[in-house]
């Protein structure tokens, strides 16, 4: 292979342009008290780096945000084997699909909105329906870039990508969770959606889960009176619900539905059946995403009480993502109040 | 059925046998519409010169071995003339030619746009256009990283230019200097809807693609000299240009009345259209005049 040569200031390829860390991150070892390990957005970069240490066929691409999904940890590591397309998404991911195609696992990362929205048709097309082991990796969903406002908030992906047949979709809820998703995915056949929030979600399981499985759903709370189905950055905030709610009498339990497609139809069932009442809770439109999914299990099988919680089919406000999260109750006391009252109007 | 192994880019073959294998080409893409009762004939025309060259003279490959890690790769990006490329695949021994007899037909594998999991010797599905030059650098960019001499060829539809996702794809493959990217463009000088200069004009397209920093050569597409000449000009994979032929045909291209005409883009071909267009084919490649010359 010939080495790229020196181009002396000319050539801005990053492509094979050897261990740029000019532009590095800087070394964070915290946010807000949360240590940066425990991060999502710090582990992305890091764990595929980790992973391509023993697998050749791993390459990871980013769309000119590389310091943003944090894949310099990994361009850092492996420069020849990590690609920034530039601000060109739909050519990052039909691009993916050619490396797939010839033997590659290509990882390609960028906001969910700019993926998983805009790059939909080349996720459909040129991933899902050849069956190319691409990840698409949309970091920054839901309505986590706050104040960035409605063109880079997400909160349709999940229901466009769950209609594409072939593809699997996943959401994660923490860092180590991410570390177990991107673990199983290297051999996982087929397209893949992987969906991260903010990248500062708190910490939902203290290790890296080892019984991690696409399409089996994670009972992180027995309960009796009520089961909360959660994905993604709502699990967190829905296990606190759980714990306020049992402080007042009530058994409810949680469901971290990371896999939305394939779909855990069995513990939806059981949840159905054992619990007898359901909430479903997702940064994202109620229409057609977990929420959606659940009730096209559950419609014709049972007669339950049963709520979406998420976004109201609008476009969301602008302010600091906190601020949204607590107006639109996707925080702990938001979820709370919402089963709250189920449990109180149906018991 | 005469099967070949490619080992290497070029191979001795005569002019005369090139055009019989673009005849042929041109006489399976008729019967292939008269089985579906529809076919994009016009646009496969106008590449039947460019299908033959590059698969009987070019392209390096081994149909007992569709899969071989270093065979080039060729993208149909303008997938709607797969219809030309199936009796090809066939001819070499990819598949029984019998298998076209299904064309279309229910749970067949062989459809309008080609499908890389359905039919061996496909590199990649396509159809919706504007992609395939995003495989190809994808392609390009995983030879490099594997360490792998092979090239990519693209085969683009003018009136796909218009796309933007082409644009995206060229000036990634400029940046990259993925020299093993070799962009065919064939210049049928009309979209759908009339010619592409009053659709939504794409010329200079040689301008457009030097100053993406493709290495860009033009060439009458439908003789074999020029074809064989500039495919035999290419550079090795590598650092450096991406490579582009721009290739002027004629939408349409052996059968007089349909040659540059709207009214012969897709749909059926029966009775005297059919016979004529049979027979006109049958007698040879005349030399192209204009209508009003």
């Amino acid at each position: 292979m010939t080495q790229r040569p020196d181009y002396a200031g000319q050539d801005q390829s990053t492509l094979f342009r050897g261990n740029d860390t000019s532009i590095a991150l800087k070394d964070v070892k915290s946010v807000r008290g949360t240590p940066a390990k425990q991060m999502p957005a710090f582990v992305l970069g890091e764990e595929l780096a980790d992973l391509a240490e023993t697998d050749d066929r791993i390459v990871v691409a980013t769309a000119d945000l590389a310091n943003s999904s944090r894949t310099r940890d990994f361009a850092s590591r492996h420069p020849g084997r990590f690609i920034d397309f530039g601000i060109a998404e739909r050519n990052m991911i039909t691009a993916a699909a050619g490396m797939a195609s010839c033997g590659l696992i290509p990882y390609v990362a960028t906001f969910a909105s700019f993926c998983g929205i805009l790059g939909a048709e080349a996720i459909r097309t040129d991933c899902a329906y050849p069956r190319m082991p691409v990840r698409i990796i949309g970091h920054h969903s839901g309505i986590s870039m706050g104040f960035y406002g409605t063109s880079h908030h997400s909160l349709e992906d999940i229901g466009m990508m769950r209609t594409i047949a072939d593809l699997t979709v996943v959401c994660a809820a923490d860092a180590n969770q991410l570390r177990a998703i991107l673990r199983a995915s290297v051999d996982h056949p087929g397209a893949m959606y992987i969906r991260l929030g903010r990248g500062r979600d708190p910490e939902v399981y203290s290790e890296v889960p080892a019984d991690f499985v696409f399409g089996k759903a994670t009972k992180l709370r027995d309960g009796r009176d009520l089961t909360i189905i959660a994905t993604g950055s709502e699990v967190h905030a829905s296990l606190g619900a759980a714990a306020a709610l049992e402080a007042e009498g009530w058994s409810v339990r949680v469901l971290d539905m990371h896999t939305i497609k394939p779909l855990d139809v069995e513990a939806i069932l059981s949840a159905a059946a054992e619990t007898g009442a359901i909430l479903t809770v997702e940064e994202h439109n109620v229409l057609g995403g977990l929420g959606g999914a659940v009730a096209e299990v559950i419609a014709g099988e049972f007669s339950i009480p049963f709520r979406r919680h998420g976004i109201a089919d609008q476009y969301s406000l602008i302010g600091p993502p906190a601020a949204l999260y607590t107006h639109y109750g996707l925080d702990a006391p938001g979820v709370t109040k919402m089963a709250r009252e189920m449990l109180a109007r149906f018991n | 059925m005469t099967s070949y192994t490619r080992p290497a880019h070029g191979r001795n073959v005569s002019e005369e046998f090139l055009a019989d294998r673009a005849k042929f080409i041109r006489l399976e893409t008729l019967r292939l519409t008269r089985i579906a009762g529809a076919g994009h004939y016009s646009s496969t025309f106008s590449a039947a010169e460019l299908f033959a060259a590059l698969y009987y003279a070019h392209l390096r490959f081994d149909p007992g071995n569709p899969k071989w890690p270093d065979r080039d790769r060729f993208l149909l990006s303008k997938g709607h003339a797969a219809i030309g490329l199936y009796p090809v695949l066939a001819d070499l021994g990819f598949y029984d030619p019998a298998l076209l007899d299904s064309f279309t037909r229910l749970g067949s594998a062989f459809g309008d746009h080609p499908d890389m999991k359905k039919i061996p010797g496909i590199d990649f599905s396509s159809g919706s256009l504007g992609h395939g030059l995003s495989v190809a650098l994808g392609m390009a960019v995983a030879g490099r990283i594997q360490n792998r001499s092979y090239r990519t060829y693209c085969m683009l539809g003018d009136g796909e230019l218009n796309e933007g996702q082409i644009w995206e794809a060229a000036m990634a493959a400029g940046h990259f200097k993925l020299r093993g990217l070799v962009a065919i463009v064939d210049r049928n000088q009309l979209s759908i809807d009339g010619p592409t200069e009053k659709v939504m004009s794409v010329e200079p397209i040689h301008g457009k693609f030097e100053a993406f920093g493709w290495d860009v050569k033009r060439i009458d597409g439908h003789d074999f000299g020029a074809i064989l000449e500039a495919l035999d000009e290419l550079a090795p994979a590598g650092e450096g240009k991406p490579q582009m032929i721009v290739a002027d045909t004629i939408k349409g291209r052996g059968v007089k009345h349909m040659e540059l005409s709207l009214d012969w883009h897709v749909g059926n071909l029966v009775g005297e259209d059919f016979d004529d267009a049979w027979n006109e084919i049958s007698a040879g490649l005349k030399p192209y005049v204009r209508e009003d010359a």
